[in-house]
C-alpha cells in the first residue's frame, strides 16, 4: 500500500512539474475565455424567454457563425488531456532504464500501474474542474444569475462525466504503453484511435445502416426510425458517441430524448417539449455512462495484466 | 536458512519456445561471497538473474534468496536484495539525492534516518558535490556510482549488479569495482555478472563459468585454473634451478606429492593437495636452505579461453 501512494505522488509531482501540464493549462484558459466569450455574444438569443436553466446555457451556447461550444470543445480536448498524460507511462520507464530500478523495490508490481493510473485520474479531475468553475466563475459575473441546485448537480455530474471519459482515453494510452516500446509509437497508434473514431465512426455507421435499411424521400417513418436506430447504435461503439450523448442528456435538460426521430415526432404531433428533471436524464444517460465504463475497464485490464505478466528487462 | 547460503538455485531453466536460455544450473552463494557470472553475451547470465530478481519466472527449478522464493515472495526477496541492471537510468529530471529519496522511501525508510544514509552513500560514491544536480547531467560512470549508491539505500543482505562495469572508463571501473568491494567487506554478498576478465579476478572470491546457458565450472579461480589448465593438480614452485636428488626424494615421500619437473629457473612440484607447508619443512631438513615458494595463480582468461575453446 505504502508502495502504492509513493508511486502515486511521485506521479502526480511529476505531472505539475512537466510541460505538458502547462500547455493543457494554458488550453483550458483559452477555452474557458473562448466559452464565455460566445456566450456574451449569444446567450441573449438562446436563451429567449425561457426562465429554467438559464445557468446551464453558458455551457452549451455555440456561436452562430464561429464553430466553437464548449461540449465540442471538450470532446476534442479530453481525449488529448488523457492521451498526453498515459501514452509513455510504462514504455518512457522501461526506454530510461527506471522500471527495473523500481521494480527492483520491495512494491508490488501493480502498484506502479495503478499509481500512474491513479496520479492521471487526478490530473484529470484538475484539469476538468478548472476548467467547469472557470466557466461559472466568469459566467456567474457577466450573466448575473445564479445557477440552481439542480444545475448544480448537473454541473457535478457533467465533470464526473468528463472524468470517466478522460479515463477512458488515459488507459487505452497506457495499455499502448505497455504494449509498444517506443513512446512515438504508443502515442501515435492513441491518435490514430482518436482520429478513425472521431471521424470515421459517423462515416461507418452511416454505410451500414444504409446498407441493411436504406431510405429515400419516400421512406415510410418505419423505415427512417429503423435507419436512425441503427445507425446510432453503431455509433455508440465510439467512446466519444457515449460521451456526447451522456452530456447532452446531462447539460441540456429540454432534450428528453436527443433522438431526432423523437423530435421529429414531437413536431408533427405538436407536442411541446418540457425539460426533464435530473433523475430522468441520468436515466438516459445510465447505459452511455456503463457503456463507458467498461470500456475503461477493458482497456485498463489488459494494460494490467500485460504489465504483470511481462518479463522485466532491462534493455 | 542453510548453512549460510544465500543465495541457491536448483535446476534452474529458461525456455523462449524451442531457445533454452538458462539449461539447468545449480548455484549454491554463501554468506559474503563475491560470485562472478562469466561468459559471454547470450550465455544467459542475465537471464538467471532476472529469474533471481522475480523478473522473469523460471519454466523450471526452484530458486531460494535468503530463503525466500522470489516469484512467491517477491517483496521479502526484494526487502533485501539490491539489484543494478544493466542499462542503469535515473529520473534525469530529478537531482541524484531527490532519486535515491524516492528509492528510499519505496523501501519505507523515513526521515530523518532517510537523509542520513543518503548523505553518507552519496559521499561513499565520491557525489557529494554533484548531489543537487540533475542526474540528465551525469556521465555514464556517475550514473554507475549512483546506481550503487541506490543499491546500498536499502542496506542490503544481497546486491545483485549486471555488467556494472560496461560501457565506462578504466578509472569509473576503478572505482566501482572499488566500491563493490567495500560493500562485500561489510558482509553483504555480492553477484555480478560481467565479461571483463581480469576485473572480476580482482574482486570475486567465487565465479561461475556461463556458456550456452549452463555453469560449465565454478568455483574460486584457483580451482578453476586447476581444473582447467593442471588437470586438477597443484603446482608448487621453487626458485631453485637444481636440487639435490637426495632432496628431491625426500620431497616425493611428502604425502600428495606426485613428481618434481624443471622448468626454465626453477623446480616445480606437482601434487595433489596444498603441499608447501610440509615442502617447505622437507626443503629446509634435508638441504639448511630456506626456500620462497609459492603455489601457481592462474589468470582468470587461460581459464576461460581454455572453457571456450573446448565448446
Amino acid at each position: 500500500m505504502s508502495g502504492l501512494l509513493e508511486i502515486f505522488w511521485k506521479e502526480l509531482a511529476d505531472n505539475f512539474n512537466s510541460k505538458r501540464f502547462v500547455i493543457l493549462f494554458i488550453l483550458v484558459y483559452l477555452a474557458g475565455a473562448a466559452t464565455i466569450y460566445i456566450a456574451a455574444q449569444n446567450i441573449r438569443t438562446m436563451v429567449g424567454d425561457s426562465t429554467s436553466n438559464i445557468f446551464l446555457s453558458l455551457f452549451i451556447v455555440s456561436g452562430s457563425n464561429i464553430p466553437f461550444s464548449f461540449p465540442l470543445f471538450m470532446s476534442i480536448f479530453i481525449p488529448i488531456i488523457g492521451i498526453a498524460l498515459g501514452f509513455d507511462a510504462v514504455n518512457s520507464e522501461r526506454t530510461s532504464g527506471n522500471l527495473s530500478r523500481l521494480l527492483a523495490q520491495p512494491i508490488y508490481r501493480d502498484d506502479v500501474i495503478n499509481g500512474k493510473f491513479l496520479a492521471g485520474l487526478v490530473m484529470i479531475a484538475i484539469l476538468v474542474i478548472s476548467i467547469v468553475t472557470l466557466v461559472a466563475g466568469l459566467g456567474l459575473r457577466m450573466i448575473g444569475v445564479p445557477p440552481e441546485a439542480e444545475e448544480i448537480l448537473r454541473l457535478f455530474m457533467f465533470i464526473l462525466v468528463s472524468i470517466l471519459y478522460g479515463a477512458f482515453w488515459m488507459s487505452l494510452a497506457i495499455l499502448f504503453s505497455v504494449l509498444f516500446r517506443k513512446t512515438s509509437t504508443s502515442a501515435l497508434a492513441s491518435i490514430a484511435i482518436w482520429l478513425f473514431l472521431f471521424l470515421f465512426m459517423g462515416l461507418i455507421a452511416n454505410l451500414i445502416a444504409g446498407a441493411v435499411s436504406p431510405v429515400n424521400q419516400d421512406s415510410t417513418v418505419d423505415q427512417v426510425a429503423s435507419f436512425d436506430y441503427l445507425y446510432r447504435m453503431i455509433n455508440r461503439l465510439s467512446p466519444g458517441t457515449l460521451y456526447t450523448e451522456s452530456i447532452q442528456a446531462i447539460l441540456l435538460p429540454i432534450l428528453g430524448t436527443s433522438s431526432p426521430t423523437m423530435m421529429m415526432i414531437g413536431i408533427y404531433s405538436g407536442l411541446k417539449p418540457a425539460p426533464l428533471p435530473l433523475g430522468q436524464s441520468l436515466l438516459i444517460v445510465w447505459p452511455q455512462l456503463v457503456g463507458l465504463i467498461a470500456l475503461t475497464a477493458i482497456c485498463f485490464a489488459i494494460a494490467y495484466i500485460k504489465f504483470m505478466r511481462e518479463e522485466i528487462r532491462a534493455t | 536458512m542453510n548453512n549460510n547460503k544465500v543465495i541457491e538455485a536448483q535446476n534452474l531453466t529458461k525456455k523462449y519456445g524451442k531457445f533454452v536460455a538458462v539449461d539447468s544450473i545449480n548455484l549454491s552463494i554463501a554468506e559474503g561471497e563475491v560470485f562472478g557470472f562469466l561468459g559471454p553475451n547470450g550465455a544467459g547470465k542475465t537471464t538467471t538473474i532476472l529469474m533471481l530478481m522475480g523478473f522473469s519466472e523460471p519454466s523450471s527449478g526452484s530458486i531460494k534468496i535468503t530463503g525466500y522464493n522470489p516469484a512467491r515472495e517477491p517483496i521479502k526477496v526484494k526487502k533485501v536484495v539490491g539489484y543494478m541492471p544493466e542499462r542503469i537510468g535515473f529520473y534525469d529530471d530529478l537531482t541524484a539525492r531527490e532519486n535515491l529519496r524516492y528509492t528510499g522511501r519505496l523501501n519505507g525508510i523515513e526521515n530523518p534516518r532517510l537523509n542520513e544514509v543518503i548523505d553518507r552513500l552519496l559521499e561513499e560514491v565520491g557525489l557529494k558535490e554533484k548531489a543537487d544536480q540533475l542526474v540528465g547531467k551525469y556521465s555514464h560512470g556517475m550514473k554507475q556510482r549512483l546506481g550503487i549508491a541506490d543499491v546500498m539505500v536499502k542496506q542490503p543482505r544481497v546486491a545483485i549488479f549486471d555488467e556494472p562495469t560496461s560501457g565506462i572508463d578504466p578509472e569509473g571501473t576503478d572505482q566501482v569495482l572499488n566500491l563493490i568491494q567495500n560493500m562485500a567487506r561489510e558482509k553483504v554478498t555480492v553477484l555480478i555478472s560481467s565479461h571483463q576478465l581480469h576485473q572480476v579476478q580482482k574482486i570475486c572470491t567465487q565465479v561461475g563459468i556461463f556458456s550456452n546457458g549452463k555453469i560449465v565450472a565454478s568455483g574460486s579461480v584457483d580451482k578453476l585454473g586447476r581444473e582447467a589448465l593442471r588437470k586438477g593438480k597443484f603446482n608448487i614452485i621453487l626458485p631453485i634451478a637444481q636440487i639435490a636428488p637426495n632432496v628431491r626424494d625426500d620431497i616425493l615421500k611428502i604425502p600428495g606429492a606426485v613428481s618434481i619437473d624443471n622448468i626454465a629457473d626453477s623446480t616445480v612440484v606437482v601434487a595433489d593437495d596444498d603441499i608447501s607447508k610440509a615442502l617447505e619443512e622437507v626443503v629446509y631438513r634435508s638441504s639448511g636452505l630456506k626456500v620462497q615458494m609459492k603455489v601457481e595463480e592462474f589468470e582468470l582468461e587461460e581459464i576461460y579461453m581454455k572453457y571456450f575453446k573446448e565448446s
